[in-house]
């Protein structure tokens, strides 16, 4: 570790992601202009590691009583080691990070299980603004059909009904980098969404933007 | 805005000098290209760096030894900017030592100067290439730009007798390797010599002996020819005497070259396989039997369509007819067989030498094998279909007539129309005839388009894997996994360790191309096999009873 940056986590406000599960957020300092800002998912969980693979054998196992076939315990294998490797190396992002640099860039990396890193650097001269978009996130359950249904033919207890269907749906926010057009620096021509696989919740979203915001006004 | 200074890290290590570079404007930022070093002369290193031609070349700053001072004085000092020529003097920014709003970026030069940016445009990667003008110039663009625009700059370095001695990503050998060097002298008599066969064998080819109608036709049938034609191509830009500038067009010729050389070797692979126990002639021994077999297959799938096929019942006397007519023409087909069987062996032995051309060769003629002996199933196909097809057509015009309505051609429509007792009375017989008999066709119809298809995945698979090998960017991909920094997609940032109070020091690295972009953008264009028509458009052309064919051949594309 650097004597030199401040380098601080949130320890005293837990973060959640949009469905609930502890995530944790780091924020780096590495000058007045320079940020770093590391959000960690969960790591994969050996139960349901365990869960999977215990699944597949047992399926196998039954296929093989079945059908006397030693071919099938050894793809057995073979499925859930590879499918252990492609999940952790294309699927499980361990952290990603938003390093920030005044009037140079903004640079969005995603770390997976496996060490694999995926950068993208964006330019300060394509970049429009940062800002929290919100989102309507569809809950996509059979519940909420019922619930719509309860909307059309009951009209009469129509405050309570609609108060309970805007319930059902949530709102959430997710960071973004609007990027700008060379040609029409007026409009947004395309948004980049970050910190897709943590998804963290509007706390956690506040902080990093606000020091975002920050560093891009010094700039 | 904050100064950006990009330092190569070859030079940290550097004895004490003057720091040589460029400023971007617009940016705020210098690209230190190399040091030179004590002692010089002032004049003799500003007329070295006029002579290399290096645009808006600037002098600016000193390198110490120790690091320390390194910093300030880089943040510091402001030489000015002198434009080949003139003397125009432009003071920079930011001349105080304010350490706080200094960026120091360390870059790898020997990478930079050998890789090659992909921006992403519109997301295609797009290699740039110096003949065409980027439309617009990123910030990213401009630094590597710089970097492989001052190339004249890197022949000096600190070991040569120069008026200045330099340290820069060169300056510890200069870099260069035996093979490459003896293979490059090597390679401009082989291509000319290469050139002039094929100039010879493409005149023989269109001489106009072989340029007559039915072998056009059959040329243009077999896959072989065509990827012989093709691979004919290819090699005309591989041995063109003239050396390639722009990066797309070398990696295009390295491309076709190891694709090449990889088909060719693998093909020898085989041949050698092959000949070795004697394999192609149990191959050639086999043949015939098997010929022999489909046709008996063939020959008792008749006998049960003839019979109640699925307890189906069929129009005897149609039934006859066509089990019949199908059964002398498999007799045709076998005694055709026995007749060619002395000549198979060594037919085959001598065709199959020509797989020493490449492994793609050695595809193509196996699918021209599987065409020549199924091409008694392709007619059976070709008549079941074009019967099926006719009682389709007469079903349904009839179905109109029955109805009172017409086709009108010229309106492209069904209309109403009033026909005649007789036309009526023979219409409707005709209809109620053909309908009693349309079982019969279609099951035919469907047995041989069914075997039909067999053949044509079979041959599709084939074809898809010729094409495969064909277009596959070997280089370009060897060069993506072994020197991933050659094929760039952009940079990535690092922030190096660094002490309080100094200013912000980043790493620059290379940010690889992803694999399926290589693949996008390197691609060969080929002659690709590709499905003509959807699914739905298939199903529809088989209910109805027209001639499919599956695969087409796109013309290769002229670059």
């Amino acid at each position: 570790m650097q004597n030199g940056d401040q380098h601080y986590s949130m320890e005293d406000e837990t973060y959640t992601d949009i469905d609930g599960k502890a995530i944790s957020l780091e924020c780096q300092s590495h000058s007045g202009f320079c940020r770093e800002f590391t959000v960690s998912s969960a790591k994969v969980s050996i139960g349901r590691v365990m869960a999977y693979t215990c699944a597949v054998w047992l399926s196998a196992y039954i296929i093989f009583f079945v059908t006397e076939n030693t071919a099938v315990l050894s793809s057995a294998i073979i499925i859930t080691l590879v499918g252990m490797m492609v999940h952790i190396h294309f699927v499980k992002v361990d952290h990603e990070t938003l390093l920030i640099i005044g009037s140079l860039g903004v640079q969005v990396s995603s770390s997976y299980a496996s060490g694999r890193e995926s950068t993208d650097f964006i330019e300060m001269g394509k970049i429009k603004d940062i800002v929290i978009n919100e989102a309507i996130h569809m809950v996509r359950k059979i519940k909420d059909m019922v619930i719509n249904e309860a909307i059309h033919m009951v009209r009469k207890i129509k405050d309570i009904v609609i108060n309970e269907a805007i319930h059902m749906q949530t709102v959430i926010y997710y960071l973004c980098i609007l990027l700008k057009d060379p040609s029409d620096p007026e409009a947004v021509s395309s948004v980049v969404p970050l910190f897709q696989s943590s998804k963290p919740r509007l706390n956690c979203l506040v902080k990093v933007y606000k020091s975002c915001q920050e560093i891009l006004a010094k700039c | 805005m904050v100064l950006k200074i990009f330092f190569p890290q070859c030079c940290n290590k550097a004895d004490s000098g003057l720091l040589v570079g460029r400023w971007i404007p617009g940016q705020n930022s210098a690209v230190v290209l190399a040091v030179i070093h004590y002692p010089f002369i002032p004049g003799q290193v500003k007329q070295y760096i006029h002579q290399v031609e290096c645009v808006c070349v600037s002098v600016n700053g000193k390198l110490v030894q120790q690091e320390k001072e390194l910093k300030e004085d880089g943040g510091g000092e402001k030489g000015g900017t002198k434009r080949g020529g003139g003397e125009k003097e432009v003071e920079g920014e930011e001349g105080g030592g304010e350490k706080d709003k200094v960026i120091f970026i360390h870059y790898e030069q020997r990478k930079v100067m050998l890789s090659q940016l992909h921006p992403i445009d519109n997301g295609v990667p797009d290699p740039q290439t110096e003949s065409q003008l980027p439309q617009v110039t990123t910030y990213v663009l401009s630094v590597f730009g710089t970097v492989c625009q001052s190339e004249p700059l890197f022949f000096l370095d600190k070991y040569d007798d120069g008026p200045v001695k330099m340290t820069h990503w060169q300056s510890e050998g200069r870099e260069g390797s035996i093979i490459v060097e003896l293979m490059k002298q090597a390679s401009t008599p082989v291509c000319l010599l290469t050139t002039w066969m094929l100039t010879l064998w493409t005149s023989l080819c269109s001489s106009r002996i072989l340029n007559m109608r039915p072998m056009r036709f059959i040329s243009s049938k077999l896959s072989t020819c065509l990827q012989l034609s093709y691979r004919t191509e290819h090699l005309q830009t591989v041995c063109s005497p003239t050396r390639a500038t722009a990066h797309n067009h070398f990696m295009r010729k390295a491309n076709i070259f190891v694709s090449f050389f990889v088909d060719v070797s693998l093909g020898l692979l085989l041949v050698s396989w092959m000949y070795r126990e004697n394999r192609i002639g149990k191959l050639a021994n086999t043949l015939v039997p098997a010929a022999d077999h489909v046709a008996k297959e063939l020959e008792e799938l008749l006998q049960w369509l003839m019979g109640a096929p699925a307890g189906l019942k069929m129009n005897r006397a149609l039934d006859q007819v066509l089990g019949r007519f199908f059964l002398y023409h498999i007799h045709l087909w076998i005694s055709y067989i026995h007749l060619m069987s002395p000549f198979i062996e060594m037919i085959l032995w001598y065709v199959g030498l020509s797989a020493c051309l490449g492994l793609t060769f050695a595809l193509s003629l196996l699918s021209d094998i599987t065409a020549l002996l199924t091409f008694h199933i392709y007619c059976f196909y070709v008549y079941g279909a074009r019967l099926y097809c006719m009682t389709v057509y007469g079903l349904s015009s009839l179905w109109r007539l029955f109805r009172g309505k017409k086709w009108n051609v010229l309106r492209q429509r069904v209309d109403s129309c009033s026909y005649d007792l007789d036309q009526l009375f023979i219409g409707t017989l005709l209809f109620t005839i053909l309908l009693f008999l349309l079982p019969t066709t279609a099951l035919y119809y469907l047995v041989f388009t069914l075997l039909r298809l067999v053949v044509v995945m079979f041959q599709g698979v084939l074809h898809l894997s010729v094409d495969f090998i064909n277009s596959f960017p070997l280089f370009a991909m060897g060069l993506r996994l072994f020197r991933s920094y050659r094929l760039a997609e952009g940079v990535k940032f690092r922030v190096l360790c660094e002490e309080p109070g100094t200013p912000l020091h980043l790493m620059m690295d290379i940010n690889p191309l992803k694999v399926s972009s290589v693949v996008q953008t390197y691609r060969t264009p080929t002659y690709s096999c590709y499905p003509k028509d959807s699914w739905l458009a298939l199903c529809k052309k088989l209910f109805l009873g027209e001639l499919i064919y599956p695969w087409r051949h796109k013309t290769t594309k002229i670059d």
